[in-house]
């Protein structure tokens, strides 16, 4: 039994469809990440989660109850807002008791759980600050307190990190997940950031023009993108369009116009035509300045094709390679880095053989 | 060791203008206020003595000096229409401000609330009125609320009153053409305060349990505080001086200190006398800018 159930939500604004049929579970116990670019619904979504928009389609049932024609401040869920929505006249204790007193709670028992929610997010000493004397981690954690502090079944995150630096952000994702993990609760965020969802999430929902497009762990969503525009929008990915002219179990033979023939795995789910797209990861191109040969290394048909290195760049962990094949395509390649003396690293001009396996090709519709 | 960065010359002069303006417009002709507020006053041209003269030399601007004196401040204090001007301004001002914002406040709020392009059209509307002439207006309602005039109109056939109702020359009519005039200046302050307030602040209220009710008064109204003070300074310092409000609408029988200051200064032609009402005027009104600019400093430093 999914603690929350989204069932068909549907959102329009005059005529653009906000969100257009949504329907998801979502677990107790789980860190769920909404991801898309901007306006793909995502926060529209939230909203209406937060019952700041009124779905005009749908149900959101919260441990069955459906909670879509309840006003915001019935909902035993929780919010922290994107630019945090701290008051500003309040102090960051006030600010974390004011859900508490709402609630009609005894002044002993609210100080109490003030305390805890301070300890918890670690803002001693701070408690009297108003927000305008913290800096932005902060007010972060002011702003997490106080949606914490009602206990909610779920708690909704818009954007949390957005407002943070690259360095704060990282630590404060694991600090996230580490609460997350201790408190049991249900947390759903929204990011367009999607080492964010990646680096915090269970599962994500990636969304794009109002749809949910896909729903996977991190893990799967990157190596089984459901479809061309997931497998472009998570992570970096070369494309290469072509025709299925041979089937064999487990093995599609494609006739590219770039990269000439590719034998793929074949996907899982038939596909629906024969003009399809193999996706290959960077990473999953692997570069060498003799590939292995093709006739020893049969079994595995290794997909190679040559070209000449255009562009390396050296990011630190890895190396972008960019390669143009004799066909005039570009690929991208990247390689760890994993000797600090590197002997074999490749210089712009030079010719290599660019080689992947078959199990590294994901093949969709195009 | 930090250098201090200083501002260009055109940023400097820019700094100092206001102040130059402030010297230039208001200390200056203050100054001779408070100085012919300390002269005695003669049937002469000008109709005050003494008259300081920098072509008479050293020694006749030190008599000059020695002539001035405080009496006028003085027969302040003796005669009591004074002191009663003083109190009706005040009281005037109070409750015509208290009235203000009663129905400034609403306005703005569902002002601030419309959506953007019916904002600017709701704006405009209150401006309106000042494209015609603040006078005319006003005699436009002593046309509404005379004897005959429209509102006794309305009332007979709605057979409200069986008789026409006596407005003109009454506190009721001076309250209403104060209220009706100065209502642009509460709006605007406090719609320019509540259109500033982040959406989200009243989101996370009502997320956190508030009731609309609630987030009005734990949120809303605590947060447009400045925004109040704003306009009812606005309001009550210039009705406190108002003159041809309560000349035009209200009766005789009591007079605002306006009033009163134009009797001494165009009637009795007593320039010195009027000049001490004004230079009491003023420091009466100083009194609550300064509570005010206090206030708010109060504010900033507990925030610190």
């Amino acid at each position: 039994m999914p603690v929350l159930r989204i069932e068909g939500l549907v959102k329009t604004f005059g005529s653009f469809r906000a969100v257009d049929g949504v329907s998801l579970d979502i677990h107790a116990g789980e860190f769920f990440a909404l991801l898309g670019p901007s306006g793909c619904g995502k926060t529209t979504l939230l909203r209406m989660l937060a019952g700041f928009e009124t779905p005009d389609e749908g149900r959101i049932l919260l441990a069955g109850n459906d909670i879509a024609p309840m006003l915001p401040h019935e909902r035993p869920v929780n919010m922290m807002f994107q630019n945090y929505a701290l008051f500003p006249h309040l102090s960051a204790y006030d600010n974390i008791a004011f859900g508490l007193r709402r609630a009609g709670m005894a002044r002993g028992e609210i100080a109490s759980r003030v305390a805890e929610m301070v300890a918890l997010v670690r803002l001693d000493g701070l408690e009297k600050r108003k927000p305008d004397q913290l800096s932005g981690g902060q007010k972060q954690r002011v702003a997490l307190a106080r949606a914490l502090a009602r206990r909610p079944q779920v708690l909704l995150l818009d954007e949390p990190m957005a407002a943070l630096d690259k360095k704060l952000r990282e630590s404060t994702q694991t600090e996230l997940m580490e609460l997350q993990r201790r408190l049991g609760m249900t947390f759903i965020i929204v990011t367009h950031d999607q080492d964010e969802a990646m680096t915090v999430a269970n599962r994500i929902g990636v969304m794009d023009a109002g749809r949910l497009e896909q729903v996977a762990t991190p893990r799967r969503l990157y190596e089984e993108p459901a479809s061309r525009w997931i497998a472009e929008f998570v992570g970096d990915v070369n494309l290469f369009e072509g025709e299925v002219t041979g089937r064999e179990p487990h093995r599609l033979t494609i006739a590219t116009g770039d990269a000439g023939k590719i034998v793929a795995a074949a996907p899982l789910m038939p596909l629906s035509e024969s003009a399809v797209v193999v996706a290959i990861r960077p990473e999953k191109v692997r570069l060498a300045r003799r590939g292995p040969a093709t006739d020893a290394l049969s079994a595995h048909a290794i997909n190679r094709m040559e070209g000449v290195v255009i562009e390396a760049n050296y990011l630190g962990g890895t190396t972008i390679y960019k390669l143009k094949l004799d066909s005039g395509a570009i690929v991208r390649a990247a390689a760890a880095n994993t000797a600090r003396l590197d002997v074999d690293a490749y210089g712009v001009g030079q010719r290599v053989v660019a080689w992947f396996t078959p199990d590294d090709c994901v093949v969709l519709d195009r | 060791m930090s250098t201090r960065r200083t501002f260009s010359r055109p940023a400097r002069l820019a700094a100092i203008a206001p102040y130059v303006w402030m010297a230039l417009f208001f200390l200056v002709p203050f100054g001779f206020i408070v100085k012919i507020s300390l002269s005695q006053t003669v049937i002469a041209q000008p109709p005050y003595t003494p008259v300081f003269s920098i072509t008479d030399g050293w020694a006749a601007i030190r008599d000059a000096f020695a002539a001035l004196s405080a009496d006028n401040f003085r027969l302040l204090r003796s005669d009591d229409i004074y002191l009663l001007s003083y109190l009706r301004s005040i009281v005037v001002a109070a409750t015509s401000t208290a009235i203000l914002l009663a129905i400034g406040y609403p306005i703005a709020y569902g002002m601030a609330r419309l959506p953007r392009r019916w904002q600017a059209i709701a704006m405009l509307l209150v401006i309106v009125p000042f494209w015609t002439s603040f006078l005319i207006r006003i005699y436009a309602w002593i046309n509404i609320l005379q004897h005959d005039g429209l509102l006794n109109q309305i009332l007979l056939a709605l057979h409200l009153v069986s008789q026409p109702v006596v407005w003109l020359s009454t506190d009721s009519a001076m309250y209403l053409g104060i209220v009706y005039s100065y209502l642009p200046f509460m709006i605007l302050p406090l719609y320019a305060t509540l259109a500033r307030m982040e959406p989200a602040l009243e989101e996370a209220a009502a997320d956190l349990g508030a009731s609309p009710r609630e987030i009005f008064w734990l949120l809303t109204f605590p947060l447009s505080l400045p925004g109040v003070g704003a306009g009812v300074l606005l309001c009550f310092i210039p009705i406190v001086g108002e003159f041809v409000i309560p000349d035009l609408l209200a009766g005789s029988q009591s007079l605002m200190i306006g009033q009163t200051l134009w009797l001494e200064f165009f009637t009795n032609k007593d320039w010195p006398v009027a000049s001490s009402i004004a230079v009491v005027l003023l420091v009466v009104l100083l009194l609550p800018l300064l509570l005010y600019d206090r206030l708010q400093r109060r504010q900033l430093e507990a925030g610190r």
